[in-house]
């Protein structure tokens, strides 16, 4: 006979007291936590920082350093024979109109009691903008009884003077630049505190066209941004039927075949292919294949076209998907054939859905650049705003993304400032989209 | 007539078509719709149909093969003497269009009178100096061959013209009349229609397969074009990239592939911990109301275009890191563009794509398998790596191949960020280039169409596909057959 003895208790403690493996996992468990609950502040942070780069460095393109100089448009330069003949006004071109600008700027600078090392009024008009001349001659050829008369005009300043007021132009900095010298610098502060030279908000830079590489404080997003409404209007139109119509038609009709796999594998392939690849297609085909000309919004809307179907089908085939049976069952029974059913009851019912996934392939659209540079949409100067629908469709434009890339590689740091600025632009485009889609899924989105 | 007038007088017509086919149909009937086989709109419908879409098809065939035919029989009548030396048949055709459609325009302008542009010879009047006034630049003088070519292509392009009026007003008014002369009140026009209906559906549907055959086409055809100029071998495994318009350029694909993958390796290394951490945060430790912020404001990460990834990766990144790498640090780093910037930035832009993703494939984990876990005493943590993860693995590393395919084909960030020096280099502060980046920089010259170095991007572009098309078929494959798992 043996001594059956019982096995000795492993924890020979209570259960509250936590062991040292207990505590281990215990410690892991709260690694495991904190790590996500990094990754995700990561994530947000990465979201903050980049939102504030784009506003910090993009605000300063919404406004403007003005030079409000009184200029008297003489008769006798221009309009030598007095008749205020407008073909004779025109013919004066804007080296005629230079001479007013300075002897203009230099009696402003006196009047001011602003006192100066720059001797010559030549010196001092490099505080203001090369297109001055310009914009004083188009207001003339506008108004030609101004001639003969006094009239303040708002000049826009140079981009250096611009910079300078803003900050993003220091003194150290102009020592080596040959457009301004620190006399400059000094005038402009004197004239700041007199109040010739303002700061305003920048409404060309919203409504005006691109401007030549030299002259940053005139370039605008007006003409781009038709150029990229025209591509949208381009894109709207053929990829919302065209894509309802496929979607219709694979999730309603189509028998289960071979050839209905193939269009499925297709969308689904597209909708992953890299976007510069349907750049290259709009090239081959539209460009070299059907002789469509270059840079116009009509190709890239078409390149864009295709690049935005498979969206909307896949978002198009989920919202009719979300229609329940019983509809279809219900109109079928009251005697509709299947195609009165789709189109009278299911469409209808799927709208919101396809609209809101039509918006988000918009907004993906109005974004995207990288097509938009095969096609031939950058390397230029877009001056000219379209005068109508064919010219709008057929003329060569940029558009927001490409006109923003543009200005990212000019050699002009002044012109980064504008492309944040044109970002800030975009991204409120984008945001309005994305929220029209959000509260059309809220109101009308209907669940089963 | 222009495409436009015709397009307008079709629509009428059909318009007329749809009135006339309904009153038809109504008359035929006594006025009762009750004994006709369909409504009245169908028997409108119908007409309106049969006399709309033929035509149009027919216009929008001819509109597309009428240049590709006339150029080619403009092309064998232009005789071998005509093209100079050092030129190919392709620049004189170019010429030919060119020439031809100054004179249109100055017969638009008037400054030419239409009979006189058919019968100008260069031996008396100066061509280029007249279009030059319509704002037409010839690079060179016209040549008697040439002008007679341009004529001849005028004068075949406006007979094509009338030919097609003729052709696409014909085809609708007998479209009219055979649909008009079918109905009556027996005619089953609601299931015609109905049946034409479909077939623009299939026609929509079919969109699909044309875009993937124009891109498959487009891409093999240029690339053929290139590896007759430059061989297949040398671009496949040369290891210099230094493209030249001048001619001599060497083309070889592995150092523009070496930057592409250290871009994504470096991206995936940022998005991967990040995002899937996220994921397994967001889904199984946070609270409701977090999770309902924290994932669309993750997800406004994957909304923003990239050009403005770009910018920031340029203006933004860039300096820092060369603040910190660069000279007055650490003395690592050249220039603010490197792969390092982009492949940082490409990372931030794929964080969301990951977790969405992987946060799909762990909520599709059955809440069945967390149950037992917690049941043998297994903390979260614990459950997470040893049971969901596992299960979820198949799906995470679609999830991870998708962001790979998305990477590498990613334009504008590495355009703007990581430098145009093409390099096989292992320091990742170094500037490299990538497909996608010298895809756009060969074909935004002003180059040739024909020279193997704009013909290069096509060969590019092609690798790209075959690339991304490969992972996301794979991904797909990989996702399908684990859902497959538990469905």
């Amino acid at each position: 006979m043996t001594d059956a003895s019982l096995p000795e208790p492993r924890h020979a403690r209570s259960l509250k007291d936590v062991d040292a493996r207990t505590n281990r996992r215990n410690r892991a468990e709260a690694r495991f936590r904190a790590y996500g609950i990094a990754a995700v502040s990561i994530g947000l942070v990465f979201l903050v920082v980049l939102l504030g780069a784009i506003l910090i460095n993009g605000v300063g393109a919404f406004q403007q350093t003005f030079v409000n100089v009184p200029v008297y448009l003489d008769p006798a330069k221009l309009d030598k024979n007095g008749e205020r003949n407008i073909e004779d006004i025109k013919k004066v071109s804007t080296f005629g109109y230079n001479p007013l600008v300075e002897n203009a700027l230099l009696e402003t600078v006196q009047a001011s009691g602003a006192d100066t090392e720059l001797d010559s009024a030549a010196e001092m008009k490099k505080l203001l903008s090369a297109s001055a001349a310009a914009q004083i001659r188009d207001t003339v050829i506008a108004n030609p009884e101004l001639i003969g008369q006094t009239v303040e005009f708002r000049l826009l300043a140079a981009s250096r003077v611009d910079g300078y007021l803003k900050g993003r132009v220091k003194r150290e900095d102009v020592t080596r630049d040959k457009n301004i010298d620190v006399a400059h610098l000094d005038l402009t502060d004197k004239l700041h505190d007199a109040g010739v030279i303002t700061k305003g908000f920048n409404l060309a830079f919203i409504t005006g066209a691109d401007a030549s590489e030299s002259r940053p404080e005139q370039a605008g997003l007006g003409v781009s941004m038709l150029g990229s409404f025209f591509m949208m209007l381009v894109v709207l139109g053929l990829s919302l039927p065209i894509g309802v119509a496929a979607s219709i038609y694979l999730e309603e009709f189509a028998p289960q075949n071979r050839f209905t796999d193939l269009i499925e594998v297709n969308i689904s392939n597209l909708a992953a292919v890299p976007s510069i690849v349907f750049g290259i297609l709009g090239l081959a085909a539209f460009i070299q294949f059907a002789h469509l000309p270059q840079s116009a919004p009509l190709v890239g809307g078409l390149t864009l076209t295709l690049m935005t179907l498979p969206t909307i089908v896949i978002s198009t085939r989920a919202s009719l998907k979300s229609v329940p049976p019983s509809i279809r069952d219900a109109a079928l029974g009251v005697g509709a054939s299947k195609m009165q059913a789709v189109f009278h009851h299911v469409l209808p019912m799927a709208m919101p859905g396809i609209l809101t996934g039509t918006i988000i392939g918009l907004a993906q659209a109005l974004g995207e650049t990288a097509p938009l540079l095969l096609i031939g949409m950058v390397g230029y100067i877009a001056t000219n705003a379209p005068d109508g629908l064919a010219s709008g469709f057929l003329d060569p434009n940029s558009a927001m993304p490409a006109q923003i890339f543009e200005w990212a590689k000019r050699a002009d740091p002044a012109y980064y400032e504008r492309a944040w600025g044109g970002i800030i632009i975009l991204l409120v485009f984008l945001m309005t989209m994305n929220i029209i889609a959000i509260i059309l899924r809220r109101r009308f989105e209907r669940r089963w | 007539m222009p495409a436009t007038w015709i397009v307008l007088l079709v629509l009428a017509l059909a318009v007329t078509g749809y009135v006339l086919g309904r009153s038809r149909a109504l008359k035929s009937a006594g006025g009762d719709s009750r004994n006709l086989h369909s409504l009245p709109r169908y028997y409108g419908a119908h007409v309106l149909l049969m006399t709309l879409v033929p035509a149009l098809g027919a216009l929008a065939l001819w509109v597309i093969l009428q240049p590709l035919i006339v150029d080619n029989a403009i092309s064998a009548g232009l005789p071998d003497s005509a093209i100079p030396e050092a030129s190919t048949r392709g620049l004189v055709m170019s010429d030919v269009r060119r020439v031809a459609d100054g004179l249109d325009l100055a017969v638009s302008e008037g400054t030419i009178s239409a009979e006189d542009a058919a019968s100008l010879r260069p031996e008396f009047n100066n061509i280029r100096d007249r279009l030059g006034e319509v704002g037409v630049a010839l690079g060179s003088d016209v040549s008697a061959p040439v002008l007679k070519a341009a004529q001849e292509y005028r004068r075949a392009s406006s007979t094509a013209s009338l030919l097609m009026t003729i052709t696409v007003l014909a085809i609708a008014l007998l479209g009219f009349g055979y649909a008009l002369s079918r109905t009556n009140g027996e005619f089953r026009a609601r299931n015609v229609v109905e049946s034409g209906i479909k077939a623009l559906l299939v026609a929509a549907a079919s969109i699909a397969i044309l875009t993937t055959l124009g891109i498959v086409l487009s891409l093999i055809f240029n690339t053929l074009e290139f590896f007759k100029l430059y061989p297949a071998w040398d671009f496949f495994f040369g290891t210099t990239w230094s493209p030249s318009f001048g001619g001599g350029s060497e083309l070889g694909i592995l150092p523009l592939l070496w930057g592409t993958f250290y871009i994504s390796l470096i991206a995936l290394a940022v998005a991967v911990p990040i995002g899937l951490f996220s994921a397994v945060y967001l889904s199984e430790y946070a609270p409701r109301r977090i999770r309902s912020i924290a994932k669309p404001l993750l997800e406004v990460l994957a909304g923003i275009p990239t050009i403005v990834y770009g910018l920031f990766a340029l203006l933004t990144v860039g300096p820092l890191l060369l603040k910190v790498f660069g000279d007055g640090g650490l003395d690592w780093m050249q220039a603010g563009t490197a792969v390092m910037t982009a492949g940082l930035v490409m990372g931030i832009m794929l964080i969301p794509f990951v977790s969405s993703l992987s946060d799909d494939i762990i909520n599709a984990v059955p809440q069945a398998m967390r149950d037992g876990s917690y049941g043998l005493g297994a903390t979260k943590s614990e459950t997470v790596r040893q049971v969901i993860l596992p299960a979820a693995l198949p799906g995470i590393v679609g999830a991870i191949l998708l962001a790979a395919s998305r990477a590498i084909g990613e334009t504008m960030i590495v355009v703007l960020g990581a430098g145009a020096a093409a390099r096989l280099s292992m320091n990742p502060f170094d500037a490299m280039t990538t497909v996608t980046a010298k895809i756009v920089s060969q074909l935004t010259g002003d180059a040739d169409f024909a020279s193997p170095e704009a013909l290069v991007a096509f060969a590019l572009g092609m690798t790209l596909f075959v690339i991304t098309l490969g992972l996301n078929v794979f991904a797909l494959y990989i996702v399908r057959k684990y859902r497959e798992q538990y469905e």
